[in-house]
């Protein structure tokens, strides 16, 4: 499988910014690092940039003067995409109807001057890593929607980029789907080893392919780190809330405890802020008895979902805790509980923003 | 009972406007193959006006026909790559262009060919030459081929198509040829179809622009209602009919195909 592609490139990019003939501001100047063989994802809320990063780094836009790209530590800025070597797969799949499925994947190759024999060996190959043997005479209409994906998938590594580039290659494809394709199209990008750039508005998408996420807002980069960095140590407020539910509590700080209208929570040593936005995941906060519970409220709400149950705590916080807790945990609304969160779950975040 | 009446009526409409349209047809051709149009179809059969037409006007026919193709194959060179370059650039200068392109629609032939006689009326040699005429007719279909190219742009993602190839390492030249056009291609036909016909059949600037020995088709025909027996121009309008049906046919059915392509 290590024939499939290269490690491709590493990419490196500088001060790149991007302000559209209309005069919006679609990217703050941003620099970004990215190891070859990394997959690396592009988070954040519509219109925050994410397409904009993405095709700078492919070669369709031109950052604004100052601005560079870096394959490999050349500095690609002014080669126009065709030279670049990328692979690219598009939101709409940009699937060429004018040509067959297996056109469609061998058209790279056809443009490089591969022989007939070897490119139809090359695109067999693709075919069956994913999964669409027996579609390769279909024209593209007569594909679902996530047959065309794969078909765009196939056809955008069948070139062996240096980097794949993938723009929500998964948004245009119902929930059910979405969730199956995720972990299939994880499998391969781990098994291609490539350096990939993955676009995306969905944060479960986000942690579950990012080696590294990047969140986006209004054009900036506000956090870079891994999944579990993203998720258990935001960095804002606005991250948190984006990835992942998020209870956000204001309240103040004495003797390194949280006072909180219900009660106290301890912090971790070193959290002496005087005042807090502190951010607390609903999984790590456990329902115990109300006796003896450094914190108590009254449960207002209670959401079986299957797997576990979501529980709405008032009167702990200043507004209602949002809580999930084990299936088997028995409550009843009304009931008074108490709550303790360990102190390292608590995260303490800039009062801003 | 009341729906039946409504259909036969409708019927009856239909048929009358169809046999209205038609009839003029029908006594045309018939005129063309009669002895003596004067006296009816019962003065005899005949082809002698559709070969003394063909003797006399034999260039004509010619000389359309390579001013039609002419003319297609120009819009297509200049119309088809013009209409993208129209499609992507977008924004108000290509609005400006696109309607100037397509002025030409809007004012009377017989000023588009005052226009091109008085700005190249001087130069002898183009001035006598059939590419005199080929100029009027390509200002005149011109519109047609980039307004049905365009509008299939409009209704494909072509941008994006076009970045997917690039992507893939085509360059530009190699994106037009293989993307660009094939997904075109029901815009370009239905274009072709138009500017062959209506080059084939226009008469008004390529009156003003012709000269004795640069006439089309039309225009000789107007010269036989003017100068010979009606006989001999209704025979005219035959030998039109017969060579223009089965190429207006032949373009249709290549144009459906290109369609559902
Ligand atoms: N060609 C353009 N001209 C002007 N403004 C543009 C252009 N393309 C994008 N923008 C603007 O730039 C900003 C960023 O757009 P971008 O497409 O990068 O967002 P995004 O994060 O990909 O959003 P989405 O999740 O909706 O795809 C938006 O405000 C958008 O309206
Ligand atoms: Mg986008």
């Amino acid at each position: 499988m290590n024939a499939i592609v290269g490690h491709g490139a590493s990419v490196h990019i500088e001060a790149c910014a991007k302000t559209f003939a209309d005069g919006t501001l679609a990217l703050a100047p941003a620099t970004l690092d990215i190891a070859r063989g990394e997959t690396l994802v592009l988070l954040g809320p519509s219109g925050c940039g994410k397409t904009t990063m993405l095709r700078i780094i492919a070669g369709l836009e031109q950052p604004d003067a100052g601005g560079r790209v870096l394959f490999d530590g050349v500095d690609i800025t002014a080669v126009p995409i065709e030279q670049r070597n990328v692979g690219m797969v598009f939101q709409s799949y940009a699937l060429f109807p004018n040509m067959s499925v297996a056109e469609n994947i061998g058209y790279g190759l056809k443009i490089r001057g591969v022989a007939r024999a070897e490119r139809a060996a090359r695109v067999a190959e693709l075919v069956a890593l994913t999964n669409i043997t027996g579609l390769e005479d279909r024209r593209i209409d007569q594909l679902s929607g996530g047959q065309r994906q794969r078909v765009a998938l196939a056809r955008a590594v069948a070139i062996r980029p240096g980097i794949l580039l993938l723009d929500e290659p998964l948004t245009a494809l119902d929930a059910a789907l979405r969730d199956r394709l995720r972990g299939e199209l994880n499998r391969l990008l781990r098994s291609l080893g490539i350096t990939t750039i993955y676009v995306t508005h969905d944060q479960a998408e986000a942690m579950e392919l990012g080696d590294r996420i990047v969140v986006m807002r209004k054009g900036a980069i506000v956090q870079i780190g891994t999944p579990r960095e993203i998720y258990f140590k935001p960095q804002s407020r606005f991250v948190a809330e984006f990835v992942g539910a998020a209870n956000i509590v204001e309240a103040p700080v004495a003797d390194g405890r949280l006072m909180l209208p219900g009660g106290v929570l301890p912090l971790a040593e070193g959290d002496t802020h005087p005042a807090a936005v502190a951010m607390i995941r609903p999984e790590t906060i456990a329902i115990v008895a109300a006796e003896g519970a450094a914190l108590t409220g009254t449960i207002d709400s209670i959401s079986f979902i299957g797997d576990r149950q979501r529980v709405i705590v008032g009167g702990a916080s200043d507004k209602p805790l949002t809580i999930d807790a084990p299936n088997t945990v028995a409550v009843t609304i009304g009931d008074r509980v108490g709550l303790s969160v360990a102190p390292d779950a608590i995260r303490l975040l800039p009062e801003h923003d | 009972m009341r729906d039946r009446l409504i259909f036969t009526a409708q019927l009856l409409f239909t048929l009358l406007v169809a046999a209205f349209l038609v009839v003029p047809v029908v006594l045309s051709i018939s005129a063309g193959v009669t002895v003596n149009y004067f006296r009816g179809i019962s003065s005899g059969v005949t082809l002698q006006w559709v070969f003394q037409v063909f003797d006399l006007y034999a260039d004509t026919i010619l000389l359309s026909f390579l001013i039609a193709f002419a003319t297609l194959a120009v819009t297509l060179l200049v119309g088809v790559p013009a209409a993208y370059a129209l499609h992507v650039r977008g924004g108000l200068l290509s609005r400006i262009v696109e309607e100037i392109i397509t002025l030409p629609l809007a004012i009377p032939g017989l000023a588009i060919a005052l226009a091109l006689l008085i700005s190249y009326g001087g130069f002898g040699g183009f001035r006598r030459s059939w590419l005199f005429i080929l100029v009027g007719h390509v200002v005149f279909t011109m519109p047609f081929m980039v307004r049905s190219v365009m509008a299939v742009f409009s209704t494909i993602d072509i941008k994006t198509l076009d970045e997917g190839a690039a992507s893939l390492g085509a360059p530009p030249w190699r994106r037009f040829l293989d993307i660009i056009v094939p997904n075109a291609m029901p815009g370009i036909l239905a274009g072709a179809l138009m500017v062959v016909t209506l080059s084939l059949g226009e008469f008004n600037l390529t009156w003003m622009l012709h000269t004795p020995l640069t006439k089309t088709l039309p225009v000789g025909l107007a010269d036989s209602y003017a100068s010979m027996r009606l006989e001999v121009a209704s025979a005219y309008t035959l030998i039109f009919f017969i060579m223009i049906v089965p190429l207006l046919v032949a373009m249709q059915f290549f144009a459906d195909r290109g369609q559902k392509a």
